[in-house]
């Protein structure tokens, strides 16, 4: 269920011991096919163009920071940054608080029609981003939402709620009938319930559904790359392509900024790898 | 698990107050309480209701609308052409290559990433010390921007590039490729970076499956003598059964519809000849770089009415009970 999934993600657990050699040989093996291409950009960012040139699989000889500096004081990437934030953070809210209501109703109210309406939204599923991409870009250019903000964060809000109201409708189900009840006799009305006590309690599947929503905005290209011509409107991923197209005999450059664009999924992902991980597993469980 | 919800069933499913001799006072309290609740349900579900439909249902219509015309994308379409965009599409060596492609992503990405995931979460759901930190590493390449991915693997596969330069130096010479000009390897390629990618979202899911098979049948297991293999063999895969067909669905979805990877990893001229388009960068570059909108929206409803069938049949065949609460639940 996806409700203890999340809210217990360790059930039970046993002592660790050390495992055999050979556990800890596959093991390294996955971790080094994982990471071992990251890493040389990371650290393919600390040398010169001319030392890559000569010797594509070296370490840096000496270490040079020049790349990195440069790419943090003199491109666009800190206001990449500032843009992939705003779109990013618009999305999450906006996919928090439509898919919160409509999960509430879907979970808490009995009423004609409830199903069809679940269903109705569960369809977009089925519908790819990626196959309306065309019309959308067609749609927000008559509505003059092209090169703004908007253009990127209402299509991906209305694309990330039929998931987020998957994963959040069995969590608000599962709360408990009796603390309706209580609130109910206390004199609070369902809106009160919903703002008081059952938001409160299912703050893990919110911040699920909201690092979901986050992550995937901040990584997302082809949507950014049609509605935002505009170059001081772009996001990390599309300064992230130009700079390598824009610099093709820079590769020390391409890799540092690269690797700085990495750096915040990387960072977000350590901190809130038990969110994203249980979101994806509640979704599937939904 | 939502289908019994207990829920307030004394306002029942009754949609307007029965009208009728009555005792009045209770027939009009009935009735402003039963006209809050859809006032509520209204006013809670409308916004969501309005973004959904406006930026998701409405444009697959308009994408059907607009690739019956001719159309460069400036005015109202005129040149009305019925389904010939649909034949030139088919017509189109290209467009078929981008087909033959997506197949090869969709079935390579499941007989390539299922056996590696499941043998990957199998370890990686041993007891071992540094098991969570060998879990995160596993999973950082699905964490990673697909934009970052394609531009790193594009250096690194480039002909002066990394890859080449180590097969050199370990003496395997004669295994240098042109791996993102040579038109016969380069689906390969990609086929590659989309596993090494994607890799990690199966083992997440699978892992996720096996924190739910109890420990206790393993533990049963063990007693009767089974060894480890014997366990995974015979308790915890065919439990997996579940976690197993949602991935496949999830990732025959997402290959058919790949796009970010293929845009930035490949060579936009070997992307022109066909060697590595799919359906969604053949659509890209026809309908929005090339301004032939309504061809380009005709492979927007070839792309969505793939799709779709293979998911009612993947549904039909091999999901029906496992997400029949998300996707295929009947009304009641």
């Amino acid at each position: 269920m996806a409700a203890n999934a999340v809210l217990s993600p360790t059930a039970k657990r046993r002592p660790i011991s050390w495992g055999n050699p050979l556990t800890y040989a596959l093991a390294l093996a996955v971790a080094a096919v994982s990471i071992t291409p990251v890493v040389y950009v990371i650290v393919g960012g600390f040398r010169t163009t001319p030392q890559i040139v000569a010797d594509p699989a070296g370490l840096p000889d000496p270490w040079v920071w020049d790349n990195y500096s440069r790419v943090l004081t003199q491109s666009d990437f800190w206001r990449q940054v500032f843009n992939s934030a705003v779109v990013s953070l618009g999305t999450t809210i906006g996919v928090v608080v439509l898919g919160v209501c409509a999960a509430f109703v879907l979970a808490r109210y009995t009423f004609r029609g409830r199903e069809v309406l679940y269903t109705f939204f569960t369809l977009g599923l089925l519908f790819p981003a990626g196959a309306a991409i065309l019309p959308l870009y067609l749609m927000l250019r008559d509505l003059n939402l092209i090169n703004s903000y908007y253009a990127v964060i209402l299509p991906q809000v209305a694309f990330a709620l039929p998931l987020t109201i998957v994963i959040l409708r069995p969590f608000l189900t599962a709360i408990p009938r009796e603390l309706e009840d209580a609130a109910a006799i206390d004199g609070t009305g369902r809106l009160g319930f919903l703002w008081r006590i059952l938001l409160p309690l299912s703050r893990p599947a919110l911040v699920t559904v909201g690092i979901l929503a986050f992550v995937t905005s901040w990584n997302a290209f082809l949507l950014p790359l049609l509605v935002l011509g505009d170059a001081s409107l772009h996001t990390l991923p599309l300064g992230v392509q130009n700079f390598s197209s824009q610099y093709t005999s820079d590769t020390a450059g391409i890799l540092a900024f690269t690797s700085l664009a990495m750096l915040p999924a990387l960072i977000f992902f350590t901190f809130a790898e038990k969110q994203i991980v249980g979101g994806l597993q509640g979704a599937v469980k939904g | 698990m939502t289908s019994t919800n207990p829920t307030l069933d004394l306002a029942g499913g009754a949609s307007a107050p029965p009208a009728g001799p009555r005792p009045a006072r209770r027939s009009s309290a009935r009735a402003a309480e039963t006209r809050r609740k859809w006032y509520e349900i209204i006013g809670l579900t409308t916004p969501a209701v309005i973004v959904y439909v406006m930026f998701v249902l409405v444009p697959m219509g308009f994408a059907f609308y607009y690739s019956l015309f001719r159309w460069r994308g400036v005015g109202p379409p005129t040149d009305y052409v019925g389904f010939d965009n649909y034949v030139l599409a088919f017509q189109d060596p290209i467009f078929i290559d981008a087909l033959r492609n997506n197949a090869i992503i969709v079935f390579g990405s499941l007989l390539i990433q299922g056996p590696i995931a499941l043998g990957v979460a199998l370890l990686l759901n041993r007891n071992f010390r540094g098991r969570t930190l060998f879990r995160l590493l596993a999973f950082v390449p699905y964490v990673l921007a697909e934009v970052t991915v394609g531009i790193m693997w594009k250096l690194l596969l480039s002909d002066a590039g990394t890859v080449n330069a180590m097969l050199e130096s370990l003496g395997l010479g004669s295994l240098v490729q042109a791996w993102l000009a040579d038109l016969d390897i380069v689906i390969w390629t990609m086929l590659a970076v989309l596993t090494w990618k994607y890799v990690g979202f199966a083992i997440i899911l699978l892992l996720a499956g096996l924190s739910n098979v109890p420990q206790e049948l393993n533990e049963a297991a063990a007693i009767d003598g089974a060894s480890w293999w014997q366990i995974q063999r015979h308790v915890t895969l065919p439990l997996l059964g579940p976690t197993i067909r949602i991935w496949m669905f999830l990732s025959m979805i997402g290959s058919l519809q790949v796009f970010d990877v293929i845009w930035v990893t490949s060579v936009p001229a070997v992307r022109s000849l066909g060697a590595s388009a799919t359906m969604a960068t053949y659509m890209v570059d026809n309908g929005f770089f090339a301004r032939l909108w309504g061809y380009g929206n005709a492979v927007a409803v070839i792309l969505f009415a793939i799709s779709f069938v293979a998911a009612v049949l993947f549904q039909r065949f091999l999901l029906r009970r496992d997400i029949e609460g998300a996707i295929t639940r009947r009304a009641n």
